[in-house]
């Protein structure tokens, strides 16, 4: 490729990217604004709620567990090195709380239910039951993409708290009943060691942006798919690199801003 | 000896008043012009049939009635007046309350059975009770003849049974306008007639204006009154009988029966009592 030629595709490039950012940013809004009229569609909401929460509730609860034994067992042997094992609870607490739980959920539910939810509508475009919606005057915004994307904002920071709940109870088997470490300890070092409004506020403020991130990247890649079976996958793997690399840069500018 | 075909092609009936009408249609996809300045109506209460070879257009114009896609250039009137290419969203939704649309492939929702898919347009525009759409839900399924179908989802259903639901849905708010796209594709010989017979029904019934799209020959003929014709990004149109007569060398070729000699058949292996491979 000729220096020009590599300018002009690094051109063409930036010039998608930032309209299909622009496309994005309309998309969000008018999800958004669909949220907001009326008729609420309760019924829905739920129904996605269980797709996307309660569906996640296994895959969520032993990634956490097990996280927890991890930085139960790393953080015993490192501590003990300095004779701070004690500490193991505000170790695995934080580290809990501030940064893995959002993090490594957000991770988790963009892989099972953001890919599903990409493809569930990327199908519906391939087999134009959004079209058949429009024909019947009914907004797919409104009646598909609306109640997907704000079931995954609600579900996330409650998955998030699971995470942290049984990452913490995974570390406490490992540290305490496992190694043999103080229970009582455990338990105070944590309680001592967490703030409420500066770590567990942030987690969820964390969990909360994720969930929107998640939701609104998922539904606007299965919305706007192209109508071939390429393209369901296409969807669906893509909103899965899109949502990990987006939490993961979006989680720095959040933990540099707000100090959580 | 051949037998009588089972469904005589029809001379179509004179043409009412237009209902719609497009007017120098240009429409260029992927580099390859599908409308060439293309014009054509529809008149008002008749079953109109839009015929071309694969590719040809048909359900670029009936997606383009039905506002779901927009011409590069020209437009579409309703009743001579209402131009569709330039209505605002909300104009766009009110007028699909009065279209019913029949896609190719049923487009029901897959996750909800077929009792909501067909009460759905009613639960969401109307004020009626559960009771008065059931009513509804009824006619509509009797009208398409479905029976005890209602907790079934789209993907248990047949080929057929998916377009007479597509059609009991399209029909639930007593549209104007009812638009078919290939109501007889990937469907068995006995089950097209029967499809044909329940458009025929249905038209006499409603009296909405139907736009049918269409490259099945035998059926064109035996439902349009007024047939459409597209051929290279433009439109011939009229009485199905005489375009299918007429002059022009395309149409009367794209309707011509295929003929099949005694040949044919031998080189095919397929004459009675010849097996098709012949055994070692």
């Amino acid at each position: 490729m000729t220096p020009f030629g590599a300018v002009s595709a690094l051109g063409g490039w930036t010039v998608g990217a930032v309209r299909d950012l622009g496309r994005f940013s309309v998309f969000s809004a008018s999800v958004a604004d669909a949220g907001r009229r009326p008729p609420l569609r309760l019924r829905r909401l739920v129904a996605e709620v269980y797709d996307t929460g309660v569906l996640s509730l296994l895959i969520v609860c032993v990634s956490g567990f097990a996280v927890g034994m991890v930085l139960g067992l790393q953080g015993h042997n490192t501590l003990a090195r300095f004779g701070a094992d004690q500490q193991l609870g505000a170790v695995v607490g934080l580290a809990l709380i501030r940064e893995l739980g959002p993090v490594l959920t957000s991770l988790l539910v963009a892989g099972r239910a953001g890919s599903a939810m990409a493809a569930e509508i990327a199908t519906m475009v391939v087999t134009e039951q959004l079209d058949g919606l429009r024909m019947m005057s009914v907004d797919p915004l409104d009646f598909v993409v609306a109640p997907k994307a704000f079931a995954m904002i609600l579900s996330m920071p409650l998955l998030s708290t699971l995470f942290v709940l049984f990452g913490i109870l995974g570390g406490y088997v490992i540290g305490v009943v496992v190694l043999g470490g103080d229970g009582g300890a455990y338990m105070s070092t944590l309680e001592d060691a967490v703030e409420f409004s500066e770590d567990v506020l942030g987690g969820l403020i964390k969990g909360g942006v994720f969930g929107v991130l998640v939701g609104l990247i998922a539904t606007y890649r299965g919305f706007t798919a192209t109508p071939t079976s390429a393209g369901v996958s296409s969807a669906a793997t893509s909103t899965v690199v899109i949502a990990s690399v987006s939490t993961l840069i979006v989680d720095y500018f959040i933990t540099a801003l707000w100090g959580t | 000896m051949e037998s009588e075909p089972q469904h005589a092609p029809h001379e179509g009936s004179a043409p009412g008043p237009t209902h719609i009408e497009a007017r120098g249609l240009f429409y260029t996809r992927g580099g390859r012009a599908i409308f060439r300045g293309l014009s054509c109506s529809f008149p008002r209460g008749r079953i109109s049939v839009v015929a071309a070879a694969s590719g040809g257009g048909k359900t670029t114009l009936l997606r383009m009635i039905a506002c779901l896609i927009r011409p590069d250039r020209g437009e579409i009137l309703v009743d001579g007046a209402s131009e569709l290419t330039g209505m605002s969203d909300a104009d766009v939704r009110a007028f699909r309350r009065r279209v019913g649309m029949l896609f190719q492939f049923g487009a029901l929702l897959d996750t909800m059975t077929l009792y909501e898919n067909v009460a759905l347009p009613l639960r969401e525009h109307s004020r009626l009770s559960e009771e008065e759409i059931q009513r509804e839900v009824r006619r509509v399924f009797d009208a398409v003849g479905l029976e005890d179908v209602d907790e079934l989802l789209p993907g248990e259903l047949s080929g057929g049974m998916v377009k007479r639901a597509g059609l009991a849905r399209a029909l639930i708010e007593r549209p104007d306008i009812l638009l078919c796209d290939e109501p007889f594709s990937g469907l068995d010989p006995p089950t097209v007639r029967r499809v044909e017979d329940l458009l025929l029904r249905v038209n006499e019934r409603v009296g909405a204006t139907m736009i049918i799209t269409s490259h099945h020959t035998q059926s064109t003929l035996r439902l349009a009154d007024h047939l459409v014709m597209l051929l290279d990004g433009e439109a011939v149109e009229g009485r199905p009988l005489e375009l299918v007569r007429g002059s022009d060398a395309r149409v009367v070729e794209f309707f011509r029966e295929p003929e099949r000699s005694e040949g044919d058949e031998r080189a095919r292996g397929r004459v009675a009592g010849e097996p098709r491979v012949t055994p070692r």
